[in-house]
């Protein structure tokens, strides 16, 4: 059962970044590699903003200083938003048309250069992120009960902000003009541009939601792990990607479940084989899942365009 | 417009890679003389260890610019063997890092690795090179001694037969065994055993283990646990076990510190210890309130609080010119591991700049007298040093405890 309750929390985080990779992919059929790293960068701009907040360590703090957090999860969507969309326009734009293969290498550049940065930025060593929420177990502490599970305000914490914002997207993706341009682009970016749809101007907004969802997680992150590196970006891009291939890449909730099913088979495999054996479950299960379903478990098989 | 666009790309990827770039060494200048010689270290520069690597290499420059060696210019030059990607040490930046004080034909010594493993990938390239290697940390007992290791170790780190590797630390098969009597007298009964699946944090959790069997200690499981984000499965699954003793094998970049951090959400008061990996102030820092009264390790010799005569001299020197309030343990074996190689080096007289000689004199110390006390070179390379003692977590940094008797 905690199994469970760490499974799903952590995959709450796999499945925000997730979604970044598979609205790109959705659209431009780009796997963008820099996305990780980008997440990284978010929980640094966290970080920081906490620490000139005052909020640099929980030391001497009292109670959750909820506005500082509201404020740094903002700066940190706003500015991993806004990157995004930067490096799209700088090192992807250009190289829609070119052979599939240019933009991915590009996108590997980005993420170095994203590394770099958060190198330079944050120093080579791991740095502590303030725990400023509440310890609050609500298993024993609301309803007197001592058991094994714990659910605990951080847990809470994560999925009430990961679920409203995956319910977010799918309400943007579904009900709303831009919703619907960005599903026309993916379906057919030439036929939409000549519907008169501004296909620049989509796929901007497109990076812009995937840089928010992953300055969410970064905050998630930061106050759940109170822990980040420069090197962050890497796993954690990795583990996200595989959870929108697991799902169906494209396909948003594909990549929410993708990350929820990873998240829980990754806590199970550690409680009941052993921590070394975890990567191993993951990804048995991701080649399992492709021999058998290639598209993923919500994928629908898309012809290949380029 | 694009264009303007693909400059801008350019000067940020520029700028980046210049980033990339800071951190590396330290070249050293001089004026000519007979003969101009060079040492190059190869410790991890990025990533959790930098605190520590970096207050080595100071120590290794210190006890350059203390040595004057008649007609000989040492010149000093620190390598990384931990790349960005990873975050810690890298075996082909080992590697690459050893053919390149190979090909340097002024090099005389290497002066590492910090990591076990990493000394795994160098040790061999370096023995056929005929170069001399002293390592200020590497504590896997399979590196020099027969018997303590896997079946064919230490034999297969050197090919040419010849011993070319001599550490300044007392070795885990001691380390391991001083930790778990430890526990034991610390009230341990049923010890939940973990290590970082490393080759020097499963050694020492393998020693700690035996040792704890012979003890009469129970054992509430042993499992491997790579670096992770978190550990709350782990976590829980020790709170299922009915441990009341956990024991980390590994160093601290890989995350024990947020181990420890889960294993306190579940387990407010389990007691938990960990040898030298983690007897740094970096996991502290990292762990925060985690690290409490029950966060326990273990390390060669003694912390800087308690060092006396020449090791007291030194520090003070050593805090003086780095402006350090006490560097980590690591920091006066660095300076050891440097005097040792420049002593060799100032013996061989004339045939400073000759690898077969330098390596002679190192691998030949005997009754050396330096900060660490007096000591020699066993036959394995291994220092007849055998102190160890225990520290305990009390608000932000290591207090001593006690120190360990070695029982063989």
């Amino acid at each position: 059962m905690a199994a469970i309750v760490i499974g799903i929390t952590n995959g709450a985080f796999i499945a925000l970044i997730a979604l970044g990779y598979t609205l790109v992919y959705g659209i431009i059929e780009l796997i963008n590699f820099a996305h990780g790293d980008l997440f990284m960068l978010g929980t640094f701009v966290c970080l920081t903003t906490l620490t000139l907040l005052g909020f640099g360590t929980e030391v001497g703090v009292s109670g959750t200083p909820w506005w500082a957090l509201v404020i740094a999860i903002l700066a940190a969507m706003i500015f991993c938003g806004v990157l995004n969309m930067l490096a799209e326009r700088v090192a992807y734009r250009r190289l829609r048309r070119a052979p599939r293969l240019a933009p991915l290498i590009s996108a590997i550049g980005v993420s170095f250069i994203f590394v770099n940065i958060g190198l330079f930025w944050q120093g080579p060593t791991p740095r502590r992120f303030p725990d400023l929420l509440p310890q609050y177990d609500f298993v024993s502490q609301l309803f007197g009960l001592h058991t094994l599970v714990r659910f605990t305000f951080k847990d809470l914490f994560v999925l009430a902000l990961a679920i409203p914002l995956m319910l977010g997207l799918a309400w943007v993706i579904r009900s709303t003009r831009m919703g619907k341009a960005m599903r026309a682009v993916a379906q057919d970016s030439e036929m939409a541009l000549q519907m008169g749809i501004d296909v620049d101007r989509v796929i901007s907004f497109t990076f812009v939601l995937g840089g928010v969802l992953a300055g969410a997680a970064a905050l998630m992150y930061g106050l759940y792990n109170n822990n980040t590196v420069f090197t962050l970006g890497f796993a954690a891009g990795l583990k996200a990607f595989t959870a929108a291939v697991l799902g169906g890449i494209g396909n948003v909730t594909g990549a929410a479940l993708g990350g929820f099913v990873l998240g829980l088979l990754a806590s199970l495999t550690v409680t009941y084989a052993g921590g070394q054996w975890e990567n191993v479950g993951v990804f048995s299960l991701l080649v399992i899942i492709l021999v058998f379903k290639p598209t993923g478990l919500l994928g629908q098989a898309l012809g290949d365009r380029a | 417009m694009q264009k303007r666009w693909t400059t801008a790309a350019a000067v940020v990827s520029v700028l980046a890679l210049m980033v990339g770039a800071c951190g590396g060494g330290t070249g050293g200048g001089g004026a000519s003389s007979a003969k101009t010689i060079k040492i190059m270290s190869s410790l991890p520069m990025t990533g959790a260890s930098r605190t520590q690597t970096v207050e080595i290499v100071n120590s290794i420059q210190m006890a350059i610019a203390d040595t004057k060696i008649n007609n000989v210019t040492v010149n000093f030059e620190a390598l990384d063997d931990a790349t960005a990607a990873k975050g810690s040490w890298d075996a082909a930046q080992e590697a690459e890092n050893a053919r390149k004080a190979i090909n340097d034909k002024s090099v005389v010594a290497y002066i590492g690795t910090y990591n076990s493993g990493a000394a795994k990938v160098s040790i061999p390239l370096l023995n056929q090179a005929g170069l001399v290697m002293v390592s200020p940390a590497n504590t896997y007992p399979g590196l020099t001694k027969p018997g303590k290791g896997e079946a064919n170790e230490p034999n297969t780190y050197y090919p040419n037969g010849k011993r070319n590797y001599a550490r300044v630390v007392p070795a885990d098969d001691l380390q391991g065994a001083v930790g778990a009597v430890w526990a034991k007298d610390l009230g341990a009964k049923k010890v939940y055993i973990v290590h970082d699946t490393q080759l020097y944090g499963k050694g020492i959790a393998d020693v700690f283990r035996a040792k704890a069997k012979d003890l009469g200690l129970t054992e509430a499981g042993y499992e491997g646990a790579d670096k992770a984000d978190n550990y709350r499965a782990l976590a829980n699954k020790i709170k299922d076990s009915g441990a009341d003793f956990v024991y980390y094998g590994g160093i601290v970049d890989n995350n024990p510190a947020v181990l420890l951090k889960d294993i306190r959400a579940v387990l407010p008061t389990m007691k938990f210890m960990g040898p030298d990996g983690i007897n740094c102030s970096e996991f502290l820092k990292q762990a925060g309130p985690a690290a409490d009264a029950s966060v326990y390790s273990t390390f060669g010799g003694v912390p800087p609080e308690k060092y006396t005569g020449k090791a007291a001299d030194w520090l003070k020197a050593y805090n003086a010119k780095y402006n350090n309030n006490n560097p980590n343990p690591y920091a006066i074996y660095g300076y050891e591991a440097a005097k040792v190689v420049l002593a060799a080096i100032a013996a061989a007289g004339d045939k400073a700049d000759d690898r077969a000689t330098v390596l002679a004199n190192v691998m030949g110390t005997k009754n050396y007298d330096g900060v660490l006390g007096k000591w020699s070179f066993d036959a394995n390379g291994d220092t007849t040093l055998t102190q160890f003692s225990g520290s305990q977590a009390k608000s932000g940094s290591w207090a001593f405890v006690k120190e360990l008797a070695v029982q063989q």
